[in-house]
């Protein structure tokens, strides 16, 4: 059973950018950082559903473009005096390809 | 009879000694004061600089020969101790012998010269004293002279900084596989070794000497390895043993340093030590704070008191300027042991807190150093962190979520948290001779000798100083960017120009940033300013941008985008109302809106679909509108003398030419215009950035209005009889206001800033400087004026952007 899925080379992704993995429950945003880190946490806000893979990313957090809320991309918590959890996935680096656990691209991992 | 109390050695324990004694009690002992150095004391720490060429010998001096005199302590300078008589109570040199009734041996330590051939020869020195400093400094004199330093600890690295700053060809030699081990993990050290590498200094780490070689001096280093490196001068500063040597030929209890009790008392009552040559509950001391602190506890012991030590926690700073390192406590690895690091490796900022049951017990930083404090207060108060721990790393800003205020964290600090390290001083301390009447930085730190040792913690304790100083002493006040630098917006332009600073990195690093990578404030402004100081050689960096910018689309409020075409001074055509009708069927526009910037606004759209509809618009000859842009918006026209009965001039065309020289701009903020063909002014040009209006004898050229959160009128400019003299104007003001204000200032706050006269100084009055904006203006556009949507509908430019890494809708339909 392979646990992770291959979903792309590290430099699919510029630096300090993000993109989408499509899935039937929703897009994950994958991120990576200026330290080369990548993070996969759901596209969405749970202020108010903004697109978080279209913020900046600063460290490892990302600004939320449509009101500013600020999240630690490894916790998914909202940082600050705002509160709300955006779901994170595990996700890995091995020689330079994106590896997702294939948890997150299933809604119900115990039908496999 | 007043007690006669020798003292062996004049160091940094022995000075703080004699200071605290007479401060308490200068009749209590009649004092004499050996010291084989033909000195008296001075800072120690502060060689560095000396050797660097930073500060001189007379400025590190701490009792002057002076200072000696007028209280009474009988020095014999260049005499060392050889032989103490515990029965007979006496202490001798070559050509005096004292009696005592207390003795202090403080006699520090003596560095440790390795054991190989050669070690004698002339040219092999230890880092210690003045006299090897001057030995060193001798040894710049010759050009292009050659030292190797053996050992890449605190002291080393100090000494193959300065002795690079002088000019030498450096060489470290290292036997642990990176530098400072003690002090550093491996990742730091190997960020400290590139800093010193670029500095140009060699560093050879795994060296093992083998033996020194030459005849009558040295010529060379031979390592294991079989390396040899030509030397002139070989620092040895392999480490440093407790120099005990007194005490042992008297019999007293020995280890590795002088066993004292708690009151720093030896084996034998009348005899005490303190410094470095000690050793207390089997621990050794090689930084001055703990000695000091030892110093005031015996000074109580020897005047009845019944003080004890207590060592606390202390830290480390490298002094080389411009390497930021600091370290505290434990930080070797355990299994009970958790660790948070944090780095950035091209801003070259390393930090690693070292946790155990939610406590620190360690910390090391490398290139970032402000939080140095603060995790030591932490490390010794043995905080829990479980709270805070997510932000931990980010430092007290973060933490304790108070960005803004520089001296909030400053003040958040207990009152015995220790501001210098050095001569521990705590807040309190300095909070207190305030209270007791020092109203100077200068008084503040005479009294309690905050920074006044090596000085790294200046910046703290004018801090400290201005929250108690209050009103009476002000730091130089300025806004700041943003928290991540202590510039302000004004400075750091100056600084990317002056200094040539052509990438976010590089100002990040130039001008120490302290975050790793900036912030959504600061970033978008850095790229701002770089894009308006180097057009045509500054890569944008997209990332940096707000994702409007980045896009090149409005984003709304349920994550689609809404784009609007460029429509040049208001006029379209029916072809190009048709290709907007046939792009909004195509891609399912669920809005379509006249704006209030006279063009049309397509709602709704698609990140995915934004490069096919502009592809479809670009082929019917559209541009982007900019409507998402800090740069060149609208330009509003009336329909003016073509048409309308009171018109003066060709307010449109005019419109249409400006739009046409400025659009693809990039500016503080957003830019907008409006050209009104009669005062009647239905093109609104009145509440502009900038607002032209036509009349008889020519154009009014009026800047700094607004409509939006501020309602501004604008003011006149200037009036001028031709078109081309109203675009050149135009052109201009635009230059001088995108390379003068501050990002996210509108014309009028900037107007406001700098005043009327001053801009019409400059583009109205001299027409030398007015022609030399509009040319810049120019040549910058030729950079900018390129369409954003066709680079990215045609020729493929972050194609990224707009389609997924990966889609598994479709697998898991399956
Ligand atoms: C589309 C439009 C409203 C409309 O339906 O007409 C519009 C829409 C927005 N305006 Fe506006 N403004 C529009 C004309 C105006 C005008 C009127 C004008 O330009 O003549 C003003 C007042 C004039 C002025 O700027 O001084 C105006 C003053 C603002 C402001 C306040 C600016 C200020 O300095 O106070 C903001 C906020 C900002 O920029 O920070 C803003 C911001 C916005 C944003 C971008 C809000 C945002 O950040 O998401 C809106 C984007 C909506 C969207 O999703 O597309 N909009 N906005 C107009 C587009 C004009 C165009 O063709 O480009
Ligand atoms: C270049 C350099 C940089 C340093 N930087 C730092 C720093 O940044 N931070 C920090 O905390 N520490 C630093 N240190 C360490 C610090 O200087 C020592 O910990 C401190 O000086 C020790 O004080 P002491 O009084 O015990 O000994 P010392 O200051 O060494 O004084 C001992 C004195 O005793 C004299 N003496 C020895 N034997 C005899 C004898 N038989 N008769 C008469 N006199 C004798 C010696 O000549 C000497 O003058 C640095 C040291 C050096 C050399
Ligand atoms: S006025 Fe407010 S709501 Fe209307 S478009 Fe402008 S920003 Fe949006
Ligand atoms: S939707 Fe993210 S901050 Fe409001």
């Amino acid at each position: 059973m392979i646990d992770y899925i291959d979903i792309g080379a590290v430099e699919d992704i510029p630096v300090r950018a993000a993109r989408l993995v499509k899935t039937d429950h929703g897009c994950i945003a994958v991120f990576r950082t200026s330290s080369n880190k990548v993070y996969a946490i759901d596209d969405k806000c749970p202020h108010k559903g903004g697109p978080l893979s279209n913020g900046i990313q600063h460290d490892e957090r990302i600004t939320c473009p449509l009101h500013n809320w600020v999240f630690d991309l490894n916790t998914g918590r909202a940082q600050g005096a705002d509160e709300g959890t955006v779901k994170t996935y595990d996700i890995k680096v091995v020689d330079d390809r994106i590896m997702l656990h294939r948890s997150a691209i299933t809604t119900i991992v115990a039908a496999e | 009879m007043v007690q006669r109390l020798v003292i062996i050695g004049a160091g940094m324990a022995s000075g703080r000694l004699i200071e605290a004694l007479i401060e308490k009690d200068a009749d209590a002992y009649d004092i004499t004061l050996f010291n084989a150095e033909p000195r008296g004391n001075y800072n120690r720490i502060m060689l560095s600089p000396v050797l660097s060429g930073e500060k001189t010998y007379e400025e590190i001096i701490t009792h002057s020969d002076e200072w000696y005199v007028e209280n009474n302590v009988t020095t014999y300078f260049g005499e060392a101790v050889t032989a103490i008589d515990k029965t007979a109570k006496t202490v001798s040199t070559k050509s005096h012998t004292v009696v005592y009734d207390k003795l202090v041996i403080a006699t520090g330590s003596a560095p440790f010269i390795i054991p190989v051939s050669g070690k004698d020869l002339p040219g092999v020195m230890a880092y210690r004293d003045l006299d090897d400093v001057n030995k060193m400094l001798d040894a710049c004199q010759k050009p292009n002279a050659k030292a190797i330093v053996i050992g890449g600890g605190l002291l080393g690295l100090e000494a193959a900084a300065g002795l690079k700053e002088q000019g030498m060809d450096v060489t470290v030699l290292h036997i642990m596989p990176h530098l400072m081990e003690r002090q550093l993990d491996p990742a730091a050290g190997h960020l400290l070794r590139k800093a010193l590498e670029d500095r140009g200094i060699r560093i050879h780490t795994e060296g093992f000497t083998k033996a020194i070689l030459g005849e009558d001096k040295v010529d060379a280093v031979l390592l294991e390895d079989g390396t040899v490196y030509a030397a002139d001068i070989v620092v040895m500063s392999a480490g440093i043993r407790p120099e005990t040597r007194l005490a042992t030929d008297l019999g007293l209890h020995v280890e590795r340093g002088i066993v004292v009790t708690d009151g720093m008392q030896t084996s034998d009552p009348y005899i005490y030590a303190v410094g470095e040559c000690i050793e207390h509950r089997e621990q050794l001391y090689g930084l001055v704070a703990p000695l000091y602190d030892q110093a005031k506890v015996l000074a109580d012991n020897l005047l009845g008191g019944d003080a004890i030590f207590q060592p606390v926690e202390i830290s480390t700073k490298l002094k080389v300027t411009g390497c930021d390192l600091f370290s505290a406590g434990d930080f070797a690895e355990a299994d009970d042991r958790e660790e948070i690091v944090f780095r950035d490796a091209v801003r070259g900022v390393y930090k690693r807190l070292i946790l155990q049951n939610d406590v620190i017990i360690g910390a090391v930083m490398y290139g970032d150093t402000a939080d140095g404090g603060w995790f030591l207060q932490k490390i010794k108060d043995g905080e829990d962190i479980s709270e805070i721990r997510d932000t931990l790393i980010f430092g007290p800003n973060f933490a304790t979520g108070v960005p803004s205020d520089p001296l909030a964290a400053v003040a958040a600090l207990p009152l015995d948290a220790e501001i210098c390290g050095c001569n521990g001083v705590s807040k309190g301390d300095i909070l207190a001779a305030i209270e007791g009447g020092a109203d100077s930085l200068d008084a503040v730190k005479a009294l309690t000798k905050a920074s006044t040792s090596c000085g790294t913690c200046a910046g703290l304790t004018a801090q400290v100083a201005q929250i108690g100083l209050g009103d009476g002493f002000i730091l130089p006040e300025k806004e700041t960017i943003c928290k991540c630098s202590d510039l302000s917006h004004d400075d750091v332009r100056k600084l990317i120009v002056s200094n040539g600073l052509k990438s976010i990195h590089d100002v990040m690093q130039s001008l120490q940033w302290n975050t790793s990578c900036g912030c959504p404030v600061c970033r978008p402004a850095l790229n701002y300013y770089l894009v308006c100081a180097w057009p045509g050689e500054y890569v944008d960096d997209g990332q940096s941008r707000y994702i409007n910018e980045r896009v090149h689309a409005n984003i709304q409020k349920d994550g689609t985008y809404s784009v609007v075409p460029r429509m040049w001074g208001g006029i379209t055509t029916p072809d190009e109302l048709r290709a907007i009708a046939d792009a909004a069927d195509k891609y399912n526009v669920p809005t379509v809106k006249v704006t209030g910037g006279q063009r049309i606004d397509l709602l709704g759209i698609e990140k995915e679909d934004l490069p096919a509809i502009w592809y479809d618009l670009n082929e019917a000859g559209m541009v982007s509108g900019q409507a998402y842009a800090k740069g060149l918006r609208t330009v509003k026209t009336c329909v003016g003398s073509d048409h309308c009965r009171f018109g003066t001039q060709d307010s449109t065309g005019l419109g249409i030419k400006l739009e046409k020289a400025m659009w693809g701009a990039w500016s503080p903020h957003k830019f907008k215009l409006a050209v009104s063909g009669c005062p009647r002014n239905c093109a609104e040009a009145t509440c502009k950035d900038l607002g032209i209006i036509c009349v008889d004898s020519g154009y009014q050229i009026l800047v700094g209005g607004a409509a939006g959160m501020d309602l501004r009128e604008t003011e006149l400019l200037a009036q001028v009889s031709s078109e081309e003299e109203a675009l050149e104007l135009a052109c201009a003001f635009y230059q001088l206001y995108r390379e003068g204000a501050q990002y996210l200032h509108r014309p009028y706050k900037w107007i406001a800033k700098v005043g009327l006269e001053w801009i019409k100084e400059q583009c109205v009055k001299d027409l030398e400087t007015r022609k030399a904006l509009a040319e810049r203006f120019h040549y910058s556009q030729t950079f900018y004026q390129v369409d954003p949507w066709e680079e990215r509908a045609s020729k493929g430019i972050d194609a990224f952007e707009y389609s997924p890494l990966a889609d598994f809708t479709k697998v898991a339909a399956e």
